[in-house]
């Protein structure tokens, strides 16, 4: 008999079977490789991609900006979080700024990051500018979540920092995090790579996509996604996996 | 301790008037009066959690050990790692463990206590309260939810881990004051 966990894992594997029998059959239907590729054409022009010389080093471009872009937004948006949560001031001062980034599309901070700086570190810039409002509110929401009898407790008992860290604010504010964090991963790469797109620098993934449109390969579009979709995937799976080892590890210190 | 004419309101509603009362080292005093007295506010004034009115308090507790009106434990967490968290390792875990086990926690100890009943729970914050470094030990209400079974030995740990502190207890129950030893002030 299947357990629960494997009966979901084969529906959702039937699911994307499906899925691509239905893109094959569209893809047959339309009869053109170049308004709809196959799943097979994709499949394809993927080995043969993977096999070019500079595949990796385009890979390593964007991975290694949205990356910096992510963790600086991590660290700065905590850093933010913590200094809101300590004085009400800070929170105040930076209403104006979070509402702005999160409100202005990506598409109008591309266009002037390019009139500023160079295209280079463009998707590093725009997906910190993702990254920062969600895991500063995420994280302001989760300190404000804190129980304050608990810090009471606390005072009264004179625990130590570290842990009230661990008892007290952890558990709190490792819901807030890690779900930011989730959804902070997938907008990095999302936002990171559609600035590329825009400003095209040299050797990045979003240029192999500019690329792809503009010769009107639907072959190389769907490949480069298809690696894209995989990073990102891997990347988020990855950074949380390491997350949650880290956070395991100080509550049980 | 000292507390001098400490008066304390809530909005127009006055719960502490004009209130002085003397805690000596080493002496065991249960609070009595009925609900809403001010037992909890008085307790939380002592504990520096609310600031009276005006009054003052002369030589305060500098390290207090307390089990609040809610049980205020940290809810992933075991009873052994509540108990550690406000310890430390100066105490060691066998201690705890034993603590735990006298007051009938045996089973219990390395669940976590969001798990466990209000009674049981209600024993994990006594144990954190009985084992935390402290020269004065605060009780409010500390037998709320234990069958009578379990105040009795709830009330023999407690004597026996508070000798030489001085102890304040929150009670309802007049039973409370000559098990504990204790002198009775009415609020």
């Amino acid at each position: 008999m299947l357990d629960s966990k494997n009966k979901r894992i084969i529906a959702k594997a039937s699911a994307v079977l499906l899925a691509l029998l239905v893109w094959q059959t569209a893809s047959i239907v339309v009869g053109s490789e170049l308004l709809l590729v196959s799943p097979i054409g994709v499949l394809k022009r993927l080995f043969t991609l993977v096999g070019e010389t500079g595949f990796f080093a385009t890979v390593g471009f964007t991975l290694s900006r949205i990356a910096i872009g992510f963790f600086a937004g991590l660290l700065i948006g905590t850093l933010l979080a913590l200094l809101a949560g300590r004085f009400q001031i800070v929170e105040i001062l930076l209403w104006p700024y979070m509402i702005t980034v999160k409100s202005v599309p990506v598409a109008s901070f591309v266009v002037i990051a390019l009139i500023w700086f160079s295209a280079s570190g463009l998707s590093t810039l725009i997906s910190f500018l993702m990254v920062l409002p969600i895991i500063y509110t995420n994280l302001l929401d989760g300190i404000k979540s804190v129980d304050k009898k608990m810090l009471q407790m606390a005072d009264v008992f004179k625990m130590p920092h570290f842990r009230r860290l661990r008892f007290i604010w952890l558990p709190s504010v490792k819901p807030f995090l890690l779900s930011g964090c989730k959804i902070s991963l997938g907008l990095a790469w999302k936002s990171g790579v559609a600035a590329e797109l825009i400003g095209y620098p040299e050797g990045s993934m979003g240029e192999a996509l500019y690329y792809s449109k503009l010769f009107l390969n639907t072959a190389d579009l769907f490949a480069w996604t298809v690696v894209i979709v995989l990073l990102s995937v891997c990347f988020e799976k990855l950074f949380l996996f390491a997350l949650k080892r880290v956070l395991k590890g100080v509550e049980s210190i | 301790m000292i507390l001098k004419n400490i008066c304390k309101s809530f909005g127009d509603k006055s719960v502490l008037n004009n209130l002085s009362v003397e805690f000596k080292n080493g002496s065991r005093t249960c609070i009595m009066g009925a609900s809403g007295s001010g037992k909890t506010t008085l307790l939380n004034v002592i504990m520096g959690l609310i600031k009276p009115d005006s009054g003052e308090m002369i030589d305060p507790s500098s390290r207090i050990a307390a089990v609040f009106q809610e049980d205020r434990l940290c809810e992933p967490y075991s009873a052994v790692a509540n108990v550690l968290a406000v310890t430390g390792k100066e105490v060691a875990e066998d201690k705890i463990l034993s603590l735990l086990r006298e007051l009938r926690l045996q089973g219990s100890e390395y669940l976590p206590v969001s798990t466990l009943s209000g009674g049981m729970r209600r024993r994990v914050a006594l144990a954190r309260a009985l084992l935390a470094k402290g020269d004065t030990v605060i009780l409010d209400e500390p037998f709320k939810g234990l069958d009578e079974d379990t105040r009795g030995e709830v009330i023999e740990v407690i004597n026996r881990y508070t000798k030489g502190k001085t102890l304040i207890v929150s009670t309802h129950d007049i039973r409370d004051a000559s098990d504990l030893g204790a002198e009775i002030f009415n609020l």
